[in-house]
């Protein structure tokens, strides 16, 4: 480390000198996990929707049992799951891709309701013209259905997108050295708890505010585009 | 005759909609079915191209094809009937992600898998016919009703269908918009498409129509030629359901 922090660095001294630190943890793992998880968990959402509107009991039932049993118990628990209960029956997996495989399987069912939902919201009449120019029910859903509920989910998914940037810090409780671990860990050293966790939420902040100014210009752009 | 349709019945749940329902589709012939909302027109266009499975009925077309709908149907035969015909909606339905060009283009590239080069000159030449080969790069939105009804017109024209069905093409436009899509479907007549289609413009059925239909309650009323049902009816039912439309109070 470039600095050293230690317990009689003084309060501006101490904010500055932790921000390279805490931006680099940011780079280093917040930002990689949430973008990994989210293309991995947008593709897992797809296959989970696709099942659940499926006519097939043998795919409709799982589906609905996986996105029940993900929405109904704590993301913490899922992560001390994966992380610390697996080890038990000799499965060990590092901190970092316990942590991508515990929020891809959360944003996976989360956004599978999402699609489900804006596919459904698709007016019967697209379907029913897709049918009359020859289509199969899955070529409908594919040429006609799905782009469609794509910009229909795009609002709700980057508020999903926002809410996993925040989630990461979650990682932090199973060693993941991510932004929030180094404040915890600068914080374990200079007791200012105060500044370190504010100075972590103000990142935080900022992250998720640009998103927000990229999630209303692609809003912008989308919504012209559906059927009323 | 292109297709004759025998003892044609249809229910939603207890609500039968189409009772004992014979009809003979002509080739070359504008078929218009006229009657009261509720009275099951759009249920008989359904079934007509398979967008409602009939509970009951013959259908026979001039090639051969024979369904029977008491009996168990195939895939393969709801497809060969779907392939028959060509549906213009009432709202129009285009899809609204893909420009007026592509409306028009995505069947029969993608079902028909024919080849690019030939696709793009029957669209051009189909959405020069509807008079919007100006707009082909245009979104729906970026439409007017009545352009957007006329693309319509060209993406079931696109499919080369034996039969058009047109369910009140012009009843979602406002007036001044009506005319555009009615001259397109006259022009259609003229090259002699067979066409079926529900509508509430009366005067636009006499001029276009070689056969018009009174359906009330599920059951053929009347049907003959424009000048005898439209005109002189002769069943009550006929002459109250004119009388109404008419001189609406
Ligand atoms: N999918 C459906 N499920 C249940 N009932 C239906 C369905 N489609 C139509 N119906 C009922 O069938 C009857 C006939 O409907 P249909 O749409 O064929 O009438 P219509 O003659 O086209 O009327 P309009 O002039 O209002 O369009 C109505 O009572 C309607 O409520
Ligand atoms: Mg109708």
């Amino acid at each position: 480390m470039i600095f050293t922090i230690s317990a009689n660095t003084g309060g501006w001294e101490l904010f500055v000198n932790s921000l390279l630190p805490m931006i680099t943890g940011a780079i280093q793992y917040t930002i990689p996990l949430t973008l990994i998880t989210f293309v991995l968990g947008i593709l897992l959402a797809l296959l989970i929707a696709m099942m659940r509107i499926s006519n097939s009991k043998v795919l409709h039932v799982p589906a609905v049992v996986y996105v029940s049993a993900i929405r109904g118990t704590p993301l913490l628990v899922q992560l001390f799951i994966i992380f610390y209960g697996l080890p038990t029956i000799g499965l060990t997996i590092d901190p970092f891709p316990s942590a991508i495989i515990a929020f891809t399987l959360n944003v996976g069912a989360y956004a599978s309701e999402i699609i489900r939902a804006a596919i459904l919201s698709i007016p019967k009449g697209q379907w029913e013209a897709a049918q009359t120019i020859g289509m199969s029910r899955s070529t409908a859903l594919r040429r006609i259905i799905l782009p469609q509920a794509v910009r229909v989910s795009v609002p709700p998914l980057s508020n999903s997108f926002i809410s996993l940037v925040k989630d990461t810090s979650l990682a932090s409780l199973i060693l993941v050295a991510e932004l929030f671990r180094k404040a915890q860990e600068i914080a374990a050293r200079t007791y200012d708890f105060l500044l370190l966790y504010v100075e972590a939420a103000i990142i935080y902040w900022v992250i998720c505010f640009i998103l927000s100014l990229v999630q209303t210009i692609i809003e912008k752009r989308l919504d012209r585009y559906v059927a009323k | 005759m292109f297709l004759s349709i025998k003892s044609l019945a249809k229910s939603f749940g207890d609500n039968q909609v189409l009772k004992d329902i014979d009809v003979n589709i002509e080739k070359g012939k504008v078929l218009s079915i006229i009657g009261p909302s509720g009275s099951g027109k759009t249920t008989l266009l359904r079934c007509l191209n398979s967008l409602e499975e009939p509970d009951k009925g013959i259908f026979t077309f001039n090639d051969g094809l024979t369904l029977d709908f008491e009996k168990k149907i195939s895939k393969q035969e709801i497809l060969k009937l779907r392939q028959k015909s060509g549906m213009v909606f009432q709202s129009y339905n285009l899809f609204p992600h893909k420009t007026a060009f592509e409306n028009v283009t995505e069947g029969p590239l993608i079902v028909q898998k024919r080849k690019k080069a030939e696709v793009k000159e029957l669209a051009e030449e189909l959405l020069e016919k509807v008079g919007l080969k100006d707009k082909m790069n245009l979104y729906p939105h970026q439409l007017s009703g009545g352009q957007q009804q006329r693309v319509g017109i060209a993406r079931a024209l696109a499919m080369e269908p034996e039969l058009m069905l047109f369910d009140e093409p012009t009843s979602a436009l406002d007036p001044e918009l009506i005319g555009e899509v009615l001259t397109v479907i006259k022009g259609l007549a003229r090259d002699n498409w067979t066409m079926v289609i529900v509508t509430h413009e009366l005067q636009f059925a006499g001029e276009v129509s070689d056969e018009v239909l009174f359906m009330d309650g599920g059951y053929i009323v009347e049907q003959g030629s424009p000048q005898q049902v439209l005109k002189s009816p002769k069943e009550a039912r006929t002459q109250q359901f004119l009388q109404r439309i008419l001189n609406p109070a």
